[in-house]
């Protein structure tokens, strides 16, 4: 019977919680790396049983840990994230120019077609990639080195690459995201970029709608349509119908459009989910009721998600890479809160379960469905 | 013989237990005896001294004697009592964070 792994980040630690097919059961394993910041986890759905962790400490900084039986044994891999080429600089908070420092790894991105092939997002904002599992690692320098870096500015979170989405038809494109700098895609492996952030509204950058400057907090596509992207700006959630040729607001209804995380389900690519937060000061869920909102019509008409979700007294956050869905039927949807909770949904959000309560604040969810 | 004391998690992450026992030719400094513990666990490059620029990680301390020696040139003498093995070289985890 198949069955999901969820790969969980945390403050203070990974947990991988598994089940079968059904999603009632759940197994808790970890924490693995205790103590340390784990922004992230992940593995191909092509190779279950490589996984890639990003491990980082502000103490003794970044490593990266492999493993090759689905979490269940770990080892360090390689950590040298080199700019390459001359480091440049990028504006800084007070206004002033600062050279790129590296400080950690957000997000690793495994390639479907290849397990030794992984990419990996940093702060300050680079891409990188390993060709051989993670030992080595080498800057994609035409990203920082675009024309517009000198001008890109870090969020409050830090000048982060969060978001890295493979092209599963067209291995030369690759669309990623900065904070707070907006969204880039390449059609040539890397080489070059090109800003997509036409149609982006910002008001809290002078120019509302400059080329870069904008606090995208997560992008998400459905691999059936690779030219359509979904957004969760910063405010405002945002809809692409041409691979970022232009971008329009699908906030419709939703009662507030900050948030975070963005996922679409995994057999209705017209469906999609996010959490709506009440204000970028206020880092919580509106009215102390965690919902997750739901479009089946990609976008502007939202449907709040509450069975089994806390109603009353409830201000925690979902952070941008903590949202994740399985690909069994009927598709599965998880999330975890900065207060500890990993929710999950068997039946595309319908109704929903906590599979554990009481972890470090989750940074990070993926699932990977399993054979 | 050189004794080096690893805080916890470098101890996890370089799958040791206790002391370090490290060999050291020529000065023994706190360059000298951190490139001979980075060269016998690769997986600790990077976690105590910045990989670019070679300099102490801000969070990483060292002490041995009872002095703080984190400050010290990375090319002055060690104690002689580090030197000789009598007392170790202890890379600490600096009070901070939550």
């Amino acid at each position: 019977m198949s069955g999901v792994r969820v790969l969980v980040g945390t403050r203070k630690g990974a947990f991988i919680l598994t089940a079968d097919g059904g999603r009632r059961d759940w197994q808790v394993s970890g924490p693995h790396f205790g103590g340390w910041e784990i922004y992230h986890v992940n593995g191909a759905s092509t190779h279950p049983d490589r996984l890639y962790a990003s491990q980082s400490s502000g103490w003794f900084g970044q490593l990266i840990q492999r493993s090759d039986d689905g979490g269940r044994t770990w080892q360090p891999v390689g950590n040298d994230f080199a700019y390459e080429g001359a480091v440049g600089e990028h504006l800084w908070y007070d206004g002033t120019p600062r050279p790129w420092e590296f400080k950690r790894i957000w997000h690793l991105e495994p390639a479907a077609d290849d397990p030794d092939v992984v990419y990996a997002g940093a702060e300050d904002a680079a891409l990188f990639r390993s060709a051989d599992g993670g030992q080595s690692w080498q800057e994609l320098p035409g990203l920082r080195t675009h024309e517009s870096g000198p001008r890109w500015q870090p969020g409050a979170g830090g000048m982060c690459l969060h978001t890295i989405i493979l092209d599963p038809t067209n291995r030369d494109r690759i669309f990623v995201a900065i904070s707070a700098a907006g969204a880039f895609r390449t059609d040539d492996g890397g080489a070059t970029w090109l800003p997509i952030n036409r149609g982006l509204r910002s008001e809290q950058i002078p120019d509302q709608d400059a080329e870069v400057g904008h606090c995208v907090h997560r992008l998400a596509m459905h691999p059936s349509r690779p030219d359509v992207l979904f957004m969760q700006k910063h405010w405002d959630v945002m809809r692409t119908d041409d691979a970022g040729g232009s971008w329009h607001e699908i906030s419709g209804n939703l009662p507030t459009d900050f948030g975070f995380p963005i996922a679409v389900h995994a057999h209705e690519p017209e469906t999609v989910y996010v959490v709506p937060i009440k204000s970028d000061s206020e880092h919580y869920v509106p009215d102390g009721r965690l919902r997750v909102y739901r479009s089946r019509t990609g976008g502007h008409e939202w449907e709040p998600l509450t069975a089994g979700l806390p109603q009353e007294h409830c201000y925690v956050n979902v952070l941008r890479d903590a949202m994740a869905v399985d690909t069994l039927d009927p598709c599965g949807i998880y999330f975890g809160t900065t207060g500890g909770q990993v929710y999950g949904s068997a039946d595309g959000g319908d109704t929903w379960v906590p599979i554990v309560r009481d972890l470090p604040a989750v940074l990070s969810v993926e699932v990977q469905t399993l054979p | 013989m050189i004794r080096v004391v690893l805080p916890a998690h470098l101890k996890n992450l370089a799958r040791v237990s206790g002391e370090l026992h490290v060999d050291v030719s020529g000065p023994v400094t706190q360059r000298s005896v951190l490139d001979a513990v980075e060269e016998r666990y690769p997986v600790l490059r990077g976690t105590i001294r910045d990989r670019r620029s070679g300099l102490r990680r801000a969070f990483v301390r060292f002490y041995a004697c009872e002095e703080d020696l984190s400050n010290e040139s990375p090319d002055a003498p060690l104690p002689e009592r580090v030197a000789s093995g009598d007392e170790p070289f202890l890379i600490v985890g600096a009070m901070a964070g939550g």
